[in-house]
């Protein structure tokens, strides 16, 4: 996993209450093994006709938003099903962040382990922000993992919560797996113990 | 004082630090063909070997076609898919029901079929609707590819404890009311984030009156509501739907079992996060008529109109709802009309659902109008329908009898909504495109979708002519 750097980027707004996994990577493209190459997909039939000609209406097809970094979205974001899919494909399009008011858990969980940063904010600043990239001029914000702050040009917006650990885990790239097989003694002890 | 969650969850703490996750021990691990490449591809990378091969078990049910399996599949990319699974099971030693064996379903159908579900355990599945395992009192939680590979490598997984919600449905349900209108209800009270953070725990007579096949269908959909888990305490339905099955312990080791999973309840002044209370005699059939699980309303009502919207976000949600669906406000549910009917997906393809289907289509013929498929959960499902009469009355009545599979309630093989079409299903979700691009879905009971295969339209199942 990349470690998660303090950075500048453009903000797409995507506001709508409710985006599942589904729509952000429809099931005709699970069927692959592997891991990348679903920017291509990510929100495909909000994003193309079932032609595969663009939808002019759809945020990601406005040219102002070609390279956007933060994706800002309604509430309970990435509800649905499990598919990690849906982090990837986020990922691979050249988002870096989401921000939201809420999110559905198991998007949450899957968006960290691969280095996609979910920000929970309050609901009316996220509506702001998504007014705010609307506009003519191109929202840019910074984003500090480091300080947990969500800031603009004219300076600090938001502070945001996230649990120490995943922070620390994003920051320094590490690696999950590696980190509970160092407890390797104690998983070992637990199936001794009670007979697994 | 615990709830029956702390209980479980405290079973299977393997090491807890201060500021960091817990680490969790996970008793099951259920794979499938989709959401395990990618994971098999990661431990391979990182030259690690899978821990317990003994205690993952894998079948195949999301991209497989569910007619002529005995044909090439049409699709190369699930083919391979499904070739891969196998390649990964026989290289990491993992027990695979494939599609010869009578075992092989829908993953959620297959584990308690089998007898692997057992009250007390934790389990997880590459798959959201793992919270159907909840039935049994196991705490039982959809995931990730990078936690499967996670689960792969170490059998256990870095957790933060979720909050406790009880919803307390007492009452008698009333007929023609089952447990899939109970959890529509459920969801459609307390919205589709309501339970986001949390992990359920239903309780009250309703729910303890329901088979072991309704408690599945109920905690199937706990992540409907955004749960991370659903959870019903074990008691005497569950332990006589258990004795005997494949997997269940034997002879003394049953005896010691039911012991201890008898113990596994809520303490009486346990405290929860939140709380919903649910009248089960109040409830009415459910229809979904928005593009999600919580847009629902009872038979008897109509489409919702704008100005019922709790706020101006739910009524713009409600607009983009009204053109996706191709519904006009105020329209009453029994006028709407259907292309297709789906009776299958881990929430309704158990037999109960079949039989409780046959008898609605028993002596009577699909409308004219409609194409009816039914998808048993599992080719065991099938077999015995077809030995009780059950598949002989739903095929004279015009539906077609399918081999088991996810099939039309993810639409990832062939059985797919034509653009437009509009299908009474008795899956879980009703997302945008999720049956077929354009497929406008309505979530109904078993009952409800034989019904309305039949009429054309929605019709209220309570007011029904059984022939016998």
């Amino acid at each position: 996993m990349d470690k998660f750097v303090t950075f500048r980027g453009t903000v797409a707004p995507l506001f709508r209450a409710n985006i599942d996994t589904d729509q952000i990577i429809p099931k005709q493209f699970l069927t692959r093994i592997e891991r990348t190459g679903y920017g291509a997909f990510l929100f495909n039939d909000w994003r193309f006709n079932p032609d595969g000609s663009k939808k002019a209406d759809f945020v990601l097809n406005d040219d102002r938003f070609s390279g956007a970094s933060i994706l800002v979205a309604g509430p309970n974001f990435g509800c649905g099903s499990s598919r990690e899919h849906a982090a990837w494909s986020i990922l691979d399009h050249g988002f870096k962040v989401v921000i939201a008011p809420s999110f559905g858990d198991i998007f949450y969980s899957n968006s960290l382990k691969n280095g996609l940063l979910p920000i929970r904010l309050d609901n009316f600043l996220v509506e702001e922000l998504a007014a705010r990239a609307e506009g003519s001029a191109a929202l840019q914000l910074t984003i500090d993992l480091e300080d947990r702050l969500v800031s603009d040009d004219k300076g600090r917006l938001a502070a945001f919560e996230i649990d120490d650990f995943r922070r620390y885990c994003l920051i320094n790239g590490l690696d999950d797996i590696g980190l509970t097989l160092q407890h390797e003694d104690r998983i070992s002890a637990f199936e001794a113990k009670m007979g697994r | 004082m615990s709830t029956l969650y702390d209980k479980i969850w405290d079973r299977h703490l393997v090491h807890q630090e201060e500021g960091k996750p817990a680490l969790i021990y996970i008793d099951l691990h259920l794979i499938h063909e989709v959401t395990s490449p990618q994971a098999f591809e990661g431990l391979r990378l990182a030259g690690r070997s899978l821990r317990r091969p003994d205690r993952t078990f894998a079948t195949i049910d999301h991209a497989i076609p569910t007619i002529n399996r005995n044909l090439p599949f049409k699709d190369p990319i699930a083919a391979q898919q499904v070739a891969t699974l196998r390649d990964n099971c026989r290289e990491f030693g993992v027990k695979l029901y494939d599609l010869d064996r009578v075992e092989q379903g829908i993953i959620h159908v297959f584990g308690p079929e089998q007898g692997l579900t057992h009250p007390g355990m934790t389990i997880v599945c590459g798959d959201s609707h793992t919270s159907t395992h909840g039935a049994f009192g196991a705490l039982a939680f959809g995931i990730g590819t990078s936690e499967v590979e996670h689960v792969f490598a170490t059998q256990c997984l870095q957790q933060a404890r979720s909050k406790n919600f009880r919803i307390n449905v007492e009452g008698e349900l009333p007929f023609g009311v089952t447990a899939k209108d109970v959890i529509l209800g459920i969801i459609n009270q307390i919205g589709m984030g309501g339970a986001t953070g949390h992990v359920i725990e239903y309780t009250g007579s309703a729910i303890r009156g329901l088979s072991m096949e309704g408690r599945m269908t109920v905690c199937n959909m706990s992540i409907e509501g955004g749960a991370r888990a659903g959870l019903i305490a074990p008691d005497e339905t569950t332990f006589e739907y258990l004795k005997g099955r494949p997997f269940a312990p034997k002879g003394e080791a049953w005896e010691k079992a039911v012991d201890d999973w008898s113990g596994l309840a809520t303490d009486e002044d346990a405290a929860f996060d939140k709380f919903a209370e649910i009248d089960a005699n109040s409830l009415e059939p459910f229809v979904t008529w928005g593009t999600s699980p919580d847009m629902s309303v009872k038979i008897t009502g109509a489409v919702p109109e704008l100005s019922d919207a709790r706020d101006s976000g739910e009524a713009s949600s409600f607009e983009r709802m009204y053109e996706y669906m191709g519904l006009e406000p105020a329209t009453p549910i029994e006028k709407i009309g259907i292309d297709r009917a789906f009776i299958g997906s881990c929430t309704n393809a158990r037999i109960e659902d079949l039989r409780a289907a046959a008898k609605v289509a028993k002596g009577y013929k699909v409308s004219s109008g409609v194409n009816a498929m039914v998808v048993p959960g599992s080719m065991q499902i099938k077999q015995q329908a077809e030995e009780e009469g059950i598949a002989e009355i739903l095929t004279d009545a015009g539906f077609e009898w399918r081999d088991a599979g996810c099939s039309m309630c993810l639409a990832m093989n062939e059985d797919v909504l034509a653009p437009g079409e509009r299908c009474a299903s008795t899956s879980n979700r009703n997302f945008e495109g999720r049956q077929g691009r354009g497929g406008r879905t309505h979530l109904v009971s078993p009952t409800m979708a034989a019904a309305a295969a039949i009429a054309g339209h929605f019709v209220d199942v309570r007011d029904w002519k059984f022939k016998s």
